[in-house]
């Protein structure tokens, strides 16, 4: 489980994050929703220690990153799997070049096994017969399963993913979404999601958090956020008539 | 303001260096991106070197022969001037200029576009120390294929000076090879190897510099790779002269 307790950040006298707290279990696909400019990058940022916010206490399983030496942050970042909006692979590697990636550098697996593992995690990803083939060579859908089975390669404790729908048509954004949750289930991980898309709020959020001008408004999951009272994200979830009706339409249908 | 820029920017450029120059964390994948990138920024500049030494050694022939006819000179000279020009000047400086277009524009569109794409930043997550994984093999390949490349440029040039004597009736070619024979000083070509050496690590560590702090997109790798250019340009042009006062006088 990975716990963030009274996080604030400031940008040039401008602070971004307000003491805030939130918790992040593990096994659970966590979402960390809101809207551009509301904070939340920078929140996912200092959770991974990219950025050190002034005060407050970031835990990994009771670990505080922020009393850790570079030396044990490094160690931290071996459990941590992330997916990056762009994919972020590498361009000069082959797809299995990229799965080995990590492997290569932090495993003292021979060059047969760190194979069979990589290939093992593209199977899991659903990508077979792309192994030779380069980063610019396969579609954007595929280019973000093998960053799954990157993340994965070295089995992490914490997966973190930046908007891993961006830039997908809806029918892969579900593909994604259904690999990531079932990823989080079978390995046990802390995975957190920064997103904006609204199918994955309402299709995988078991936590979900609402950042808001760089308050924590809001905690709960994909079923409760249908009947919050909490009028900005009522207007960010459910903005365009569609989602409305989804709502109308599955409060109507509850049982009491 | 322009000098706590340039200090802060020094500053930075160390800062930078101290993450550059630290032990592989595996030594194995460090030998062999060494070896890659020998063959990237080296073995694949001879082309351009062969090009460029012959043409200017046989264009170095020619003037030294227009400007230093005269009864009173004796013809030999001309391959002695040519060879002085070639070793003093030509084969380490000029050719590490070239170079800086070539490679230092190459290393920082590289890192640059890695940097905007955020393939360092996906390194950095996993653990590993993208300066030091990225910048190293790059820094010691060149250092490594410089002085080959330096010797085999004075070999080119010599080659395009006895092209042009053969072919052309400005020189005889007998009095060209005693030229380039007469008064030979040993320590002009270990003067040229040292420089080649001190040119090659501004090339790759200001580029790498350059492209690794690059912010924004496409645009600003491309502004990144041309300051990288200039930058490690004005600096060889500034250690040449240190260089040569120290080593020479």
């Amino acid at each position: 489980m990975i716990e963030v307790r009274n996080i604030t950040k400031s940008f040039d006298g401008k602070t971004i994050l307000h003491d805030i707290s939130a918790k992040f279990e593990t096994g659970k696909t966590n979402l960390i929703i809101g809207q551009s400019g509301s904070g939340k990058t920078v929140l996912v940022k200092s959770i991974i220690g990219l950025i050190r916010p002034e005060q407050g206490e970031i835990l990994y399983d009771g670990r505080d990153i922020m009393k850790m030496d570079d030396n044990q942050i490094k160690d931290l970042r071996k459990e941590i799997g992330m997916l990056f909006q762009g994919s972020a692979l590498f361009d000069s590697e082959t797809v299995l070049g990229n799965v080995m990636f990590p492997l290569v550098m932090f495993t003292s697996m021979s060059r047969g096994e760190i194979k069979d593992r990589a290939q093992f995690c593209l199977e899991r990803v659903n990508l077979k017969g792309a192994d030779a083939k380069y980063p610019s060579e396969i579609s954007g859908g595929m280019q973000k399963r093998v960053a799954i089975a990157r993340a994965i390669a070295l089995n992490p404790k914490y997966l973190f993913c930046d908007e891993p729908n961006s830039g997908l048509d809806p029918r892969t954004s579900i593909v994604i979404d259904e690999l990531l949750s079932d990823i989080t289930h079978e390995y046990n991980i802390t995975t957190i999601i920064n997103t904006h898309d609204m199918n994955s709020v309402l299709g995988i959020g078991e936590n979900i958090i609402f950042i808001n001008k760089g308050h924590r408004e809001w905690v709960g999951n994909m079923h409760e956020i249908y009947h919050t009272a909490n009028e900005a994200l009522n207007e960010f979830v459910f903005a365009n008539d569609l989602f409305q009706k989804v709502r109308k339409y599955v409060i109507s249908t509850e049982h009491p | 303001m322009i000098i706590t820029d340039s200090l802060a920017t020094f500053g930075k450029y160390c800062l930078f260096m101290t993450r550059v120059i630290t032990a592989p964390d595996r030594w194995k994948v460090f030998f062999s991106r060494t070896v890659a990138e020998i063959t990237k920024l080296g073995i694949d500049s001879v082309p351009l070197v062969i090009v460029i030494s012959v043409f200017i050694g046989a264009v170095c022939t020619i003037q030294m022969q227009l400007n230093i006819s005269s009864p009173l000179i004796p013809s030999y000279s001309t391959g002695m001037a040519t060879r002085e020009i070639i070793l003093l000047e030509f084969s380490n400086s000029i050719l590490c200029l070239i170079l800086a277009g070539k490679v230092g524009s190459n290393i920082a569109s590289e890192i640059g576009t890695m940097r905007v794409t955020e393939q360092i930043d996906a390194m950095d997550i996993m653990g590993v120390n993208s300066a030091n994984f990225l910048v190293l093999p790059k820094l010691v390949g060149f250092l490594f294929i410089m002085p080959v490349l330096v010797v085999f440029c004075i070999f080119t040039s010599i080659m395009g000076g006895v092209l042009i004597s053969t072919f052309t009736d400005i020189i005889p070619l007998s009095r060209f090879i005693y030229g380039i024979q007469t008064m030979f000083q040993e320590w002009y070509v270990w003067y040229g190897l040292i420089k080649s050496l001190f040119f090659s690590y501004i090339i790759t560590t200001v580029a790498a510099f350059y492209g690794y702090y690059v912010k924004g997109g496409a645009l600003e790798v491309g502004k990144a790779s041309t300051n990288a250019v200039v930058a490690s340009s004005i600096l060889i042009l500034l250690l040449d002269v240190v260089l040569t006062k120290l080593l020479l006088q």
